[in-house]
């Protein structure tokens, strides 16, 4: 990647700006408001300048941003008393995926989220957050319980995938997200997923069926990360051009995806992206995340059923002869 | 040409006469080796006296995204259209098995690895329609290297809506059987797959969720052998049985009977 295409390098007069807002508020001086106001316009100023021009490599970037927000903080931001519920009282726990019930906005939640890792020593706990068979089968366990005490169900998307390992193979790794998939279609409560950074194809998809499925601006879906898509299509993964190739080629952003119905909404995030203000992001999707359950709250539980197998029913191009 | 009458084992080598081998179902007739099937070649050898009706055939892909990788994905197309003359890489057809109406979908590798866009995902889902309107079993036979990367986000909502689908036929109690053939693979392993009411395979398939080079790279180990194999997967518990292409029609049929009560 060259200086002028790398996102880090883009973004580093936003993060100095960035820097100085927090230097400011921990100083806590008189006038500081005003001044932070001034910065976050400057902000404004030069995510104006790359925004309109961001490529997919770049948003993929964006998405992978080791800075982004995780699952982890979303529950802590937007949720209250949550509890967090370990094992799919099979085989394991799978710490790549956290679960349990929260209050959010006055109502219980079953909340099931994909959790990197922050630090080195977090990353390989969580395994990057790639997820075991167990982890999908945490995930129906508490989707289940959700269901038996009528509780809508979040469920917050990063990953680059399910974990490709030798032990996943023998425990069902597949058989675990394809009963995921099936069952997400029966429960008979609310579901919201949200990819809030990586979604990385069938590890992501085994807890992404939902009444409503909505990306933050620069998360990405995709059926084969763009590194992979390069190495197996182009028998190339390490020049950049061709990964660059690749994710234009597999339109892998949340606006593509809206186009062709794929996913029902995109939440914007604010200038620069949401590690820049992760206050802001946190706001905004509590505002959507609200609505979106409050819409299906509303829904007779069989018309939402019915809704949410017709929208995925339709998800295909072609054309009969 | 003699040259036609004649071919090689790839398991065991030896020179072999192609009509004994199409005689034994394309079995090695010297060493068990299966030889990949068409998916006519499938439904001819599953259905009762070789009869079926074809339904859904002429769906064809589009190339929604503009895919270019070495080439156009709308060239790639083309190309196996004529190589198969198939429109895609699934056929739908209905017939009878131990004189049960029965709605099999199989799919062929030879149209671009088997692989899965929305056309094999729209087959699927209109095989388990048929299934369901007409209260018949469903049987998808599945030989595939998983979603089609050229059609990004939509293949793997394949896996989605296959599923959601198979959703509506246990609600009605109606059969699924998957038979996984070699080789099943990525995210079609990981949805309809893997969920029959019985799932069964041919032996030494290939059934796995990510590929071995795959596997191999990330966790820096030789895989041991016979990993990903059938005999492997029903030993792990997610196979209901590995059976020899010349008892599988029988296996089917003695399923289809005793999940509905049909003595005879």
């Amino acid at each position: 990647m060259t200086k002028t295409d790398d996102f880090y390098q883009l973004e580093k007069p936003i993060l100095q700006l960035k820097e100085q807002i927090d230097e400011i508020l921990l100083a806590g001086e008189p006038g500081a408001a005003a001044k932070v106001d001034g910065l976050r316009l400057e902000i404004e100023k030069e995510w104006a300048k790359i925004a309109p021009h961001l490529s997919p490599t770049q948003i993929v970037q964006i998405a992978r941003h080791p800075k982004r927000p995780y699952s982890l903080e979303y529950i802590a931001a937007l949720m209250t008393d949550f509890m967090e519920l370990h094992g799919d009282r099979r085989f394991a726990d799978d710490p790549a995926l956290v679960a349990g019930f929260a209050f959010f906005k006055g109502r219980t939640v079953a909340v099931v989220g994909q959790q990197k890792g922050r630090t080195t020593r977090e990353r390989l706990d969580r395994n990057f957050g790639q997820m075991n068979p167990e982890g999908y089968r945490k995930a129906l366990r508490i989707f289940k319980l959700a269901e038996k005490f009528g509780h809508p169900i979040v469920s917050l998307i990063d990953t680059q995938g399910a974990y490709p390992g030798l032990e996943s193979e023998e425990r069902g790794q597949a058989e675990a997200i394809a009963l995921n998939l099936k069952t997400m279609f029966t429960l008979r409560v609310p579901i919201v997923c949200l990819v809030i950074g990586e979604g990385g194809s069938g590890g992501a998809l085994g807890i992404g069926i939902g009444d409503q499925v909505m990306m933050l601006e620069h998360s990405f879906y995709s059926v084969i990360s763009p590194e992979g898509c390069a190495a197996i299509l182009w028998k190339d993964k390490s020049d950049p051009a061709i990964v660059r190739q690749a994710a234009e080629n597999l339109h892998l952003r949340a606006q593509d995806h809206l186009a062709l119905g794929l996913i029902d909404t995109i939440i914007p995030e604010p200038p620069g992206g949401a590690h820049v203000d992760p206050e802001a992001t946190f706001k905004i999707v509590d505002k959507h995340l609200d609505e979106a359950l409050k819409k299906l709250e509303g829904k007779p539980v069989e018309e939402m059923l019915e809704e949410r197998y017709a929208k995925f029913r339709k998800m295909g191009v072609f054309v009969e002869k | 040409m003699s040259a036609n009458l004649w071919t090689r084992c790839n398991n065991c080598q030896r020179i072999l006469y192609k009509e004994d081998i199409l005689e034994n179902l394309s079995v090695c007739p010297a060493c068990g080796f299966h030889f990949r099937l068409s998916a006519s070649e499938r439904l001819a050898m599953l259905f009762d006296d070789g009869q079926f009706d074809i339904v859904d055939h002429n769906i064809q892909s589009l190339d929604p995204l503009h895919f270019v990788d070495s080439q156009p994905y709308s060239g790639r197309l083309e190309a196996y259209k004529r190589k198969t003359d198939l429109p895609e890489a699934a056929v739908t057809a209905i017939g009878a098995m131990g004189g049960i109406r029965t709605v099999i979908c199989a799919l062929d590798f030879a149209f671009m690895g088997g692989s899965v866009g929305s056309v094999v995902g729209e087959k699927i889902v209109r095989a388990t329609e048929r299934a369901l309107a007409g209260k018949t079993p469903l049987i998808v036979v599945s030989v595939s290297g998983g979603m089609r990367m050229q059609e990004g986000l939509l293949s793997l909502m394949q896996m989605a809506r296959t599923s959601g689908s198979l959703a509506k036929l246990d609600q009605a109690r109606l059969p699924f059987i998957s038979i996984l053939a070699d080789p099943t693979s990525g995210g079609t392993t990981a949805s309809w797959a893997m969920l029959g009411d019985i799932n069964v395979s041919e032996p030494n398939a290939f059934v796995g969720f990510a590929g071995p080079v795959v596997i191999e790279q990330t966790i820096k180990v030789k895989l041991p052998k016979g990993f990903q194999r059938s005999e492997f997967v029903l030993k792990h518990g997610f196979l209901d049985d590995v059976v020899p292409r010349k008892a599988l029609r029988p296996f089917v049929i003695k399923a289809l009977r005793l999940l509905l009560n049909r003595l005879q």
